[in-house]
């Protein structure tokens, strides 16, 4: 059941620069189980959004199938949304980024829709650079269908019913940075404070921007001996830097140690600026990204924040150099040939 | 050679040949003559599944009466392929030719002694004439077609002024195709001064046809109807229904100024992908489609339903083969019938158009764009191997310039200003369509969520029994509001002529009108109707209750139109007779007369 939020609130939230405040961008109550951390992720996705001051109808939510792909309905209800079928959400989104280039695409998904039955629409829409987010809710289970082991599963990690999983997980993150995906962050859904900096940037890249967060299940898969629980992961989490966004000429206030920084200009003039970077990785080296991550794991740690950015990517509508104009946009004039050159067709083939 | 009645413009040749030679174009020179002599024709490729070295053939049927359908019985077998001889010698008819090359002598095994033989050295020749071993091996091809030219006597003007069409811009290689054609011509001149019994005589009967292919005539169709968003895996034989799209999208997709396109075709991972790209790419405004084929259709299953039940704008070509399964993947069926019109689980329908021209699959492509979006349902043009790859002589496309784009029911930010509270799935005109939004048309009104759960007429989440029910019975009156859309059929009769009826649909049509012919001739009058898409309208339901029996003539094992008119018009089975190809070979006309011969008492039709 999606129920109407009462739609009584503080008239003295702030705004945002679009005059909006924060509970513009909210959708519809949640339905999921109280504790769910895809719902933190949803509220994640809420305040990057008003802080980044979007307008929600330029904004196209997309899913698969799942507890984490019903989360599009539970935020930005000013946006138009796709609750598509299981693990397809990619090539529905690639269809719409065709359409109209001028909107931002964010893609929700879970661990089941994109590492089992979706994986190779995971991999193709990367491959592509389809401009979009996707986030992926990851909880190492199948919550819709009640706590069966997922894909991301780590091997050895045990669920609520007891039940130990005896396979390899497949790690997103790293897969996608090998794929190539040109912006790739990890985060866990009860660290906010990291989580919202890294879907804002993830929103103001310009190509495929892909965020793997811990999102735990609190009813199938939330047990000690799940290394997807709350406990586990904020035990084991260990982050490659913090990070804010910072306008072109900006005076960089905070003050950080030497050595420990670095920033990253981006295609329109702002910069990332990284703190407290951690040993052996820059985040333009996909290499020393991949070896972060690697790393983390053979010490039982996850690793999250930003692995990975290219700062210039370049998208598919550039890579098969589409017309500037939406193609939504485009009208008979521009479309048809018309009957003069049907004509001279016709000549042809007689 | 004696001489027998003379058969002017009337016989089919077969050219069997290895495939990856060089021989299509050669064949297809040969075909094209007879078609610029004014003659009817109409050729057919058999080929394999297979790039390099295997047999292949093409049969070109030549008919003064206009007849376009396949016909058995070969009456010239031209042969460059050792390894189908024995069975291409055997099927050419008694008193047929058989031109052969004569580099080797010919083994005792393939000598019959009630057919001709014509023995052109066509190796020796090239060996002798050309030094290049590719040009040896191609101009094999130009020879025997010189050497028909002769027998058949087609003018050799019309060689001359297709190879300076063939070659504009490559001119150099005008003269050695001549050359090799004088050859052919003149080994005959030499050595079989006596005419044979068959001849090509100018005419005047093709007009202003044209000779193009079904996929093409899609591909066009689709750039004429403004797709601008393309997605596809390659499969035989729709693939060149995209290359089509592709081509025609680099002529007329190019903005003058910015060099920028204005299409996007993607190349997916798989079926399931191009699909749910079309659907993705329908559902924000833009007109999208791919093609596919059997094995495709059945991938896209689930997508379908999707669209079906979202109300989602969605444009398939099924360019439909040999199934099940893999099937004969390089040969024709029109078996898919039943998996599209009720394609993925739950109550599903879907529109479908049976185009029989490539004129009809330029049409019926473009038309799609309107209909889909009118309908705000998927919209399927089921076209098959023979009608998509194979040239058929065709009437002119033709195209209204006054005709402007039906995109159907959208509301735009002006009209959501107007509304109270937009309702995606309410029927406010009663007519089963509602109303839609693509994103980002206004800041506050006009957003939905899209899902294939059930909802209530606001897009809301429900699982209440009620709204359910009401939704299916909308989209069930939305059916009913399809009939009036799509095109009606075709009824070659005002008035019934006879209790009998016969009705067919696609590439079956210039069989069955050859057949209706036969039939008539013999003193047998069938009414005839030729359904050109499904929701069945009035029209057909009428045709059908108005005979006492209908033969339903069909290119599939398990006459599924037969079943679906069946099932959705109520029909008595015993009623319908059927009459059914399904060798992989196009129906052809003394098939259906056979058939229905066979089927009922033939005393009774008379
Ligand atoms: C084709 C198909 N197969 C199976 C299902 C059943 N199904 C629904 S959700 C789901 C798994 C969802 O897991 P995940 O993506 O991890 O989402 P979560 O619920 O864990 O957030 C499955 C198997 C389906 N909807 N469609
Ligand atoms: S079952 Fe698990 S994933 Fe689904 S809503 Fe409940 S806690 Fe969240
Ligand atoms: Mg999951």
């Amino acid at each position: 059941m999606t129920y109407l939020r009462p739609k009584f609130r503080h008239p003295e939230l702030p705004k945002n620069n679009l005059g909006y405040s924060v509970d513009y961008y909210e959708g519809s109550l949640s339905t999921l189980c109280a504790g769910c951390g895809h719902d933190s992720i949803s509220a994640g996705i809420i305040q990057a959004a008003y802080e980044l001051d979007i307008e929600p109808h330029r904004l196209a939510k997309l899913s698969g199938i799942g507890c984490s792909s019903k989360t599009p309905a539970y935020f930005l209800s000013n946006s138009h949304g796709f609750n598509s079928v299981h693990g397809r959400m990619p090539s529905v989104a690639t269809g719409a980024n065709m359409a109209n280039r001028d909107l931002i695409y964010l893609g929700v998904s879970g661990d089941g829709d994109s590492a089992s039955i979706g994986m190779g629409q995971f991999v193709h829409v990367i491959r592509r650079n389809l401009n979009m987010v996707y986030i992926v809710m990851n909880n190492g289970c199948y919550g819709l269908t009640k706590g069966q082991d997922s894909a991301t599963a780590d091997s050895g990690s045990k669920n609520k019913s007891g039940h130990v999983n005896l396979f390899q997980s497949i790690d997103l993150a790293s897969l996608a940075i090998e794929l190539g995906a040109t912006f790739v962050a990890q985060s866990f859904s009860g660290d906010k404070s990291q989580l919202v900096p890294l879907i804002k940037a993830a929103m103001n890249h310009p190509g495929f921007a892909f965020i793997n967060v811990i999102s735990p299940c609190v009813t199938f898969n939330n047990n000690p001996g799940s290394t997807k629980s709350y406990d586990f992961v904020r035990e084991h989490m260990e982050a490659t830097s913090t990070f804010d966004f910072v306008p072109e000429m900006a005076e960089i206030t905070t003050s950080y140690s030497e050595g420990s920084q670095k920033s990253v200009k981006l295609h329109d003039g702002t910069f990332l600026q990284f703190h407290k970077i951690a040993q052996d990785w820059d985040p333009e080296d996909r290499i020393s990204a991949i070896n972060a991550v690697q790393n983390a794991k053979l010490k039982n740690e996850i690793l999250t924040g930003l692995l990975y950015i290219n700062p210039e990517p370049v998208d598919l509508h550039e890579m098969i150099n589409t017309s500037l104009r939406p193609l939504n946009s485009l009208t008979k004039e521009d479309l048809c040939p018309g009957s003069e050159v049907l004509k001279s067709i016709n000549k042809d083939w007689r | 050679m004696s001489l027998n009645q003379v058969k002017i413009n009337d016989f089919v040749i077969r050219f069997a040949n290895v495939n990856g030679t060089g021989s299509a174009s050669a064949n297809y020179l040969f075909c094209k003559s007879i078609f610029r002599m004014g003659v009817p024709v109409t050729p057919k490729n058999i080929f394999p599944s297979n790039i390099q070295g295997l047999p292949t053939w093409y049969e070109v049927r030549v008919s003064e009466k206009g007849y376009l359908g396949r016909r058995e019985g070969i009456d010239i077998m031209v042969c460059v392929n050792p390894q189908s001889m024995l069975k291409d010698v055997g099927n050419v008819r008694t008193g047929g030719y058989f031109l052969y090359d004569s580099s080797k002598p010919l083994h005792s095994n393939y000598i019959r002694d009630d057919i001709h033989y014509i023995g052109i050295p066509l190796m020796e020749m090239c060996n002798e004439a050309f030094t290049d071993p590719r040009q040896r091996q191609l101009f094999k091809n130009i020879i025997y077609v010189g050497a028909l030219a002769a027998l058949l006597e087609i003018d050799f003007k019309v060689f001359e002024s297709l190879l300076a069409e063939q070659f504009a811009g490559k001119e150099k290689l005008i003269a050695p195709n001549i050359k090799a054609l004088q050859m052919g011509v003149d080994y005959i001149h030499e050595h079989y001064s006596d005419p044979i019994d068959i001849r090509v005589e100018q005419r005047d009967l093709v007009g202003d046809s044209i000779m193009i292919d079904g996929n093409t005539a899609c591909g066009l169709g689709a750039v004429y109807g403004g797709a601008t968003v393309a997605a596809w895996y390659p499969i035989t034989p729709s693939t060149s229904v995209i290359e089509s799209f592709m081509n025609f999208s680099d002529e007329y997709r190019i903005d003058p100024e910015t060099g920028k396109r204005n299409v996007a075709i993607i190349q997916a991972e798989d079926e399931l992908a191009a699909i749910g790209m079309v659907i993705g790419a329908n559902w924000n405004g833009a007109r999208s489609f791919t093609a596919t084929s059997g094995p495709g259709l059945s991938l896209m299953n689930e997508f379908l339903g999707l669209a079906y039940f979202a109300e989602i704008p969605t444009v398939l070509i099924d360019v439909q083969r040999t199934g099940p399964s893999t099937g004969m993947p390089t040969r024709t069926q029109q078996s898919d019938t039943l998996e599209a019109a009720y394609a993925s689980h739950g109550d599903t329908k879907h529109i479908l158009l049976f185009p029989s021209t490539p004129k009809e699959c330029f049409e019926m492509t473009a038309d799609a764009f309107d209909l889909t979006e009118q309908l705000q349902t998927p919209v399927i043009v089921m076209t098959d191997l023979d009608l998509g790859m194979n040239d058929h002589m065709s009437k002119p496309f033709q195209w209204d310039d006054h005709r402007q784009y039906k995109r159907g029911k959208v509301l735009d930010a002006e009209a959501l200003e107007g509304i109270e509270r937009f309702g995606r799935y309410l029927d406010v005109d009663g007519d089963g369509i509602p109303y839609r939004t693509y994103p980002g048309t206004h800041p506050t009104k006009g957003s939905y969520f899209t899902r294939g759960t059930s909802r209530d007429e606001y897009a809301v989440y429900t699982e209440s029994g009620d709204a359910y029910v009401r939704n299916m019975d909308r989209l069930m009156k939305k059916w009913n509001t399809a009939k009036s859309y799509v095109p009606g059929p075709h009824l070659y009769q005002e008035v019934n002529l006879s209790t009998y009826g016969i009705l067919f649909f696609g590439t079956s049509e210039y069989s069955t009108e050859e057949a209706i012919d036969i039939l008539k001739a013999e003193g047998v009058q069938l009414d005839a109707i030729r359904i050109k898409s499904f929701p069945f309208n009035d029209t057909v339901e009428e045709f059908i209750h108005s005979h006492d029996k209908v033969f339903v003539v069909e290119q599939n094992r398990d006459a599924q139109m037969k079943s679906l008119l069946m099932i959705e018009l109520s029909i008595n089975p015993e009623k319908l007779v059927s009459v059914l190809n399904y060798d992989g070979l196009p129906i052809t006309a003394d098939q259906i007369v056979n058939s229905i011969k066979s089927g009922l008492s033939f005393s009774d039709l008379k």
